[in-house]
């Protein structure tokens, strides 16, 4: 699991099956510091976050165990607002 | 698993409700010496009351992590990396021929 920053929105009018009906938010991967790292990535979103939120997300195959029903081709959900890192 | 050394709490109101209760850490991969080696990432932890400084074992696989927390191998669990020890000491001899 790991920090980022919600950076934007994607919206995508035809997409595999099981993707269609979830909010996909344009993510800026972040190191403990809050700095940028790697690029940005397309994860769906669990919590309703939006634009310049500061969030946490899961990647790979437990990114869809965060959505109903759970055999969705995503590999990022976002599942959790950060209100702090004490790091 | 991986050696890591807490870097500190990750503080995380609102969350998906798996992670209800959960505690966050942030923690930084080490080698053998205890020097950083790789990118940092966010654990649950929810056994070993590890602060800043600790060094712990994390398990980053999710299959695992859900027969750990008692949910089925195909169970609805998004979380990928758990603390799964504190560390007191590691000794190394280094590669052995």
């Amino acid at each position: 699991m790991y920090l980022g920053r919600v950076v934007g929105t994607v919206v995508a009018s035809v997409v595999a099956e099981g993707l269609a009906g979830h909010k996909l938010l344009l993510v800026q991967p972040l190191d403990e510091k809050k700095a940028p790292r790697g690029g940005v990535e397309v994860a769906v979103d669990t919590v309703r976050a939006g634009p310049r939120d500061l969030v946490f997300l899961v990647g790979s195959r437990e990114a869809a165990l965060a959505l109903d029903p759970s055999f969705v081709p995503v590999d990022a959900a976002i599942v959790g607002f950060v209100d702090e890192v004490l790091a | 698993m991986t050696l890591c050394r807490v870097l500190g709490p990750v503080i995380a109101t609102v969350k998906h409700e798996a992670f209800r209760g959960l505690k966050l850490l942030v923690v930084q991969p080490v080698d053998e010496t205890g020097n950083a080696a790789g990118d940092s990432f966010i654990a649950v932890d929810r056994m070993s009351g590890a602060g800043e400084g600790d060094t712990v074992l994390v398990l980053r696989e999710g299959t695992g992590i859900r027969q750990l927390f008692g949910v089925a191998p195909t169970g609805k669990l998004p979380i990928r990396s758990c603390v799964v020890g504190v560390v007191d000491q590691v000794s190394s001899q280094g590669a052995s021929p």
